[in-house]
């Protein structure tokens, strides 16, 4: 039914398009640009003091999976930086799995409040999602260090002589990124939980379901797009953590994220960091290929 | 009668939807209509026969495809809203939520740069006017429906249009509110002297506010005429059924003024065809039920039902048709009537017509 | 009243869950405060409240430096990013769809879809292949456009989103009612949009006050913010100065979400 909806003027392609210029603009110089130029640099050779040589070379990516022998001139396939990445993976997926089971409970548990209560619960959650994310992960290392808290006190009521060694660990960096990526899962769930429809709930009740069905064949069914959107959130930057890594995982370089810095930093190999990058940007894509499929398919389900 | 001037005409009117890849859909098909000046006009018909598609291109939100719309003469089918001299009461009021209820009211005068003390003068008129003086000061979002629906009509009418546009106002409101405001707008237009085209799908609501009725199906106009003419001189079978309820009777012409029904008898019937089987069209309330014996149609009761002020009496005719008889609760032989009882149908003369298709 | 038998929607543990939730969340960054006011040098070791971490803190020019960088920074990001995003939400949300709209929309939210590490060594190598190549550097300038990328699409976010919730007749009542389109947006559209426009700025200025990995990969020296400014302290002896300025992070954090929720609440 035809409303007397909006006037010509808003629909006009050349306004709009004008109107959108000035952000595109700045995204496409100054975000998408630098991409390619990492790219570029990907297959060219490093300069003694960081920077690039103009000279083509795939080395940058060959050292991925091979080192060249320096006595007999073979390549030899070194799973180093495979190990590396397998690890971010890993911790990875281990924190957005920790996040969800953790973040589910609590999204559910705030989305069923009292609307006015509701409320508090978002603030509270808010407000770690928008601190620095710099600070909340040197509280950790404050908490864990063995100068820190936990030690001291338990060396002061006489559990232990010497200090628990729990940082600059693989420990110390699953608790960091669990704790920084947390409300990345509670937030979208959230959101998706407290639109649901109770009265769906209350059918199943009504047809002899108990809690915990009603639970899995209704209620997690349902906030499906919570959940990938939450698990994406968690995922992608959980995969590519650079502070995390940084201050919990010492000199180690135990992430890609810190690995690459290395390689912009001392290790003084743009096109190896440049390649690295991108590799992982790679696999950031095929996640999100994933996520779209996914909510795609769902969409047309209605 | 003294000769009116036409406010907005109407020629050949078209609008096109093209959608890629999809049928060209015609929400308006070579329409013309000469509404008057002074007149209360309703354009009447279901959703999607085109008479909010006919409202925007008058008021300016959409632009005809093909065909002319002329204010007083002139053709403003292309002019964007703020150059007609023409307003709008929204369906959903509109109101601007930032304002309050005298800004929202002087809000046109405003746009044309009138001066602040004939601004502030027409918003307490016009507050006066639709009685709403005690909440000039008041947000919008804290007045109920009732008001905001008089709020938006105020504010239409504070810039002395030539022409006030209206689209379905009265849909959001409870029945007795509507009731309400179907006298105060038709005492409005009274007052004021301003044309008022008014949309709804509303038959009864049409039938008592408006001077004059359009009636719409698919992009097209029916029939223009009174509230009577619709009413009791049908010209196509829409139109009979879409007003009012409407019993249909099959029959042959055997001369002029009078058919044989497949039902039974030969009745009289108004109309201008002169042969072939045509269609009767007879409406309830000139029906009246007797005896078996005394009916011009023999019929047989199938279901009765009770309305308060009125029965409705659904009964089986000879050949199987279906027909519908209206009687006051007033007492008498049809108060103890019930389904399968044997009666007699009789109609009114000159009631009958036959329908043009 | 009686209570009901079965409560619909409540699950077994979950309650429990949600508070542990919240006490990880809280816990570390509340020790982190508690111990800005330690008066002793160790940070662990409580020695009596004092704020003396904090004067030390404003005492150290360095400190003013980064905070007045980082303010400079933040400002001119907030402000561009939101006029751009400003703009483009209006150019992109409820109209005819254009070509390249959807494309258009991806490039927006580009930003937030690549992890920050990725943008960092992007955003070095561009502005060093800038100024090695064309010899241009635009000093601190450098930042701003790198903090400005990110910030659109922060921003462009609840401005889009209140657009979506506007009531579009409002434009046609405008037009309707003699104004012209530039006085119809001046008049209802953007006051109404306001909130929207208020929400986007308070998270760009968030989020570029808050950022530590571009902003550490593609500052030069005596480019220091804020958080740099941290970073550099962690390196040396930890003194509880560092909670002292921790702290005050926090604090502004939570000015801006308390802002953000009240102009949310307002609205309604």
């Amino acid at each position: 039914m035809a409303e007397l909806a909006s006037t010509a003027d808003h629909n006009n392609a050349k306004r709009n398009r004008w109107l959108s210029a000035p952000a595109l603009i700045s995204i496409v110089i100054f975000g998408i640009l630098p991409l390619l130029v990492i790219l570029v640099y990907s297959f060219l050779r490093p300069a003694n003091y960081g920077g690039v040589v103009w000279k083509f070379s795939t080395e940058a990516y060959s050292s991925f999976l091979f080192q060249r022998d320096i006595f007999d001139d073979t390549l030899q396939f070194t799973p180093d930086y495979l190990i590396i990445y397998a690890r971010s993976i890993g911790f990875a997926v281990f924190t957005t799995l920790v996040c969800l089971l953790l973040g589910f409970p609590t999204a559910y548990f705030m989305a069923t409040r009292p609307p006015e209560q509701r409320n508090w619960w978002v603030l509270l959650i808010t407000i770690p999602f928008w601190s620095n994310l710099l600070v909340r992960t040197l509280a950790i290392m404050f908490i864990i260090r063995d100068e820190g808290l936990i030690n001291h006190i338990l060396i002061w009521a006489g559990f232990i002589d010497k200090p628990i060694v729990m940082l600059y660990t693989n420990f110390s960096i699953m608790l960091g990124l669990l704790y920084s990526f947390l409300p990345f899962m509670v937030l979208p769930l959230y959101s998706s939980l407290e639109k649901m429809d109770f009265r769906l709930v209350e059918a199943g009740f009504d047809l002899y379901a108990n809690k915990r069905a009603v639970l899995w064949r209704i209620i997690i069914p349902l906030a499906k797009p919570g959940i990938i959107a939450g698990c994406l959130l968690v995922f992608i930057p959980a995969l590519g953590a650079y502070v995390t890594p940084l201050i919990l995982g010492g000199g180690l370089h135990l992430m890609i994220g810190d690995l690459i810095a290395q390689q912009f930093g001392s290790g003084r190999n743009w096109p190896q960091g440049s390649a690295l990058a991108l590799i992982l940007m790679a696999g950031v894509l095929i996640s999100l290929f994933f996520y779209v499929r996914n909510t795609t398919g769902k969409m047309h389900h209605g | 009668m003294k000769p009116k001037n036409a406010a907005i005409e109407a020629r050949g009117v078209s609008r096109v939807f093209a959608a890629k890849g999809q049928q060209a859909v015609a929400a308006l098909d070579d329409v013309s209509v000469t509404i008057n000046e002074n007149e209360f006009f309703t354009l009447l018909g279901p959703s999607g026969c085109g008479k909010t598609t006919l409202l925007r291109l008058i008021a300016g939100f959409d632009f005809p495809t093909s065909g002319e719309i002329l204010l007083y003469g002139e053709d403003i089918a292309m002019l964007p809203p703020f150059k007609r001299p023409v307003n709008t009461v929204f369906q959903n009021y509109a109101l601007f939520p930032h304002m309050t209820v005298a800004e929202n009211i002087g809000f046109g005068l405003e746009m044309l740069d009138k001066p602040r003390a004939e601004i502030d003068a027409r918003v307490a008129e016009m507050l006066k006017l639709v009685r709403m003086e005690d909440l000039a000061a008041r947000k919008t979002s804290q007045i109920s429906g009732g008001q905001q629906q008089r709020v938006a009509l105020a504010r239409a009418l504070a810039p002395k249009p030539k022409v006030l546009l209206l689209d379905e106002p009265l849909s959001a409101l409870d029945y007795k509110l509507r009731k309400d405001m179907q006298i105060e707008l038709k005492r409005l237009q009274h007052e004021t002297g301003i044309t008022f085209i008014f949309v709804t799908h509303d038959q009864e609501e049409a039938l008592t506010m408006s001077d004059r009725i359009a009636v719409m199906s698919k992009g097209h106009i029916l029939q223009v005429g009174s509230p009577h003419q619709i009413y009791d001189e049908p010209s196509v079978r829409f139109v009979a059924n879409f007003i009012g309820e409407t019993n249909f009777l099959n029959g042959t012409v055997t001369k002029k003024g009078r058919v044989k029904l497949t039902a039974g008898p030969e009745i009289e019937a108004a109309g201008s065809a002169s042969t072939g089987t045509v269609t009767v069209v007879v409406r309830p309330e000139h029906a009246s039920l007797t005896t078996a014996a005394k009916g011009q149609l023999k019929a047989v009761v199938s279901n009765v039902v009770y309305f308060g002020t009125d029965t409705h009496f659904h009964v089986t005719l000879a050949d199987g048709a279906g027909f519908m008889v209206r009687q006051q609760n007033s007492g008498g032989l049809a108060a103890s009537l019930k389904p399968g009882d044997k009666v007699g149908v009789m109609i009114a003369p000159g009631t009958a017509r036959i329908l043009r298709d | 009243m009686a209570r009901p038998v079965l409560d619909i929607k409540s699950q077994p543990g979950f309650k429990t869950l949600a508070i542990l939730c919240l006490a990880i969340l809280y816990i570390p960054i509340l020790i982190l405060v508690i111990f800005a006011f330690n008066a002793g040098d160790l940070v662990m070791s409580w020695e009596g409240f004092s704020f003396k971490w904090f004067g030390v803190a404003f005492d150290n020019q360095e400190f003013r430096n980064a905070a007045k960088n980082t303010l400079m920074i933040s400002s001119v990001a907030t402000v561009a990013a939101t006029s751009f995003a400003t703009l483009a939400a209006i150019g992109m949300t409820r109209v005819k769809p254009w070509p390249g709209l959807a494309a258009a929309l991806m490039v927006i939210n580009l930003p937030l879809m690549v992890p920050e590490i990725i943008t960092a060594v992007a955003t070095l190598s561009f502005f060093a292949l800038l100024a090695g190549a064309f010899g241009l550097n635009f000093g601190i300038g450098n930042i701003m456009l790198a903090h400005i990328v990110f910030c659109i699409p922060f921003a462009f976010m609840p401005i889009r989103a209140r657009l979506e919730d506007m009531d579009l007749t409002l434009e046609n009542a405008a037009a309707d009612l003699y104004a012209s389109p530039w006085q119809a947006f001046k008049r209802v559209t953007l006051p109404l949009l306001m909130p929207g426009v208020a929400s986007g700025a308070a998270l760009a200025f968030i989020v570029s006050f808050d950022d530590f990995t571009i902003t550490q990969l593609v500052a030069g020296p005596g480019q220091t913010t804020l958080p740099l400014y941290i970073w550099n302290k962690i390196r040396r002896p930890i003194t509880p100065e560092i909670n002292a300025i921790s702290t005050i992070l926090i604090l502004i954090s939570i000015l801006f979400v308390v802002a953000s929720f009240m102009i949310a609440r307002r609205r309604k």
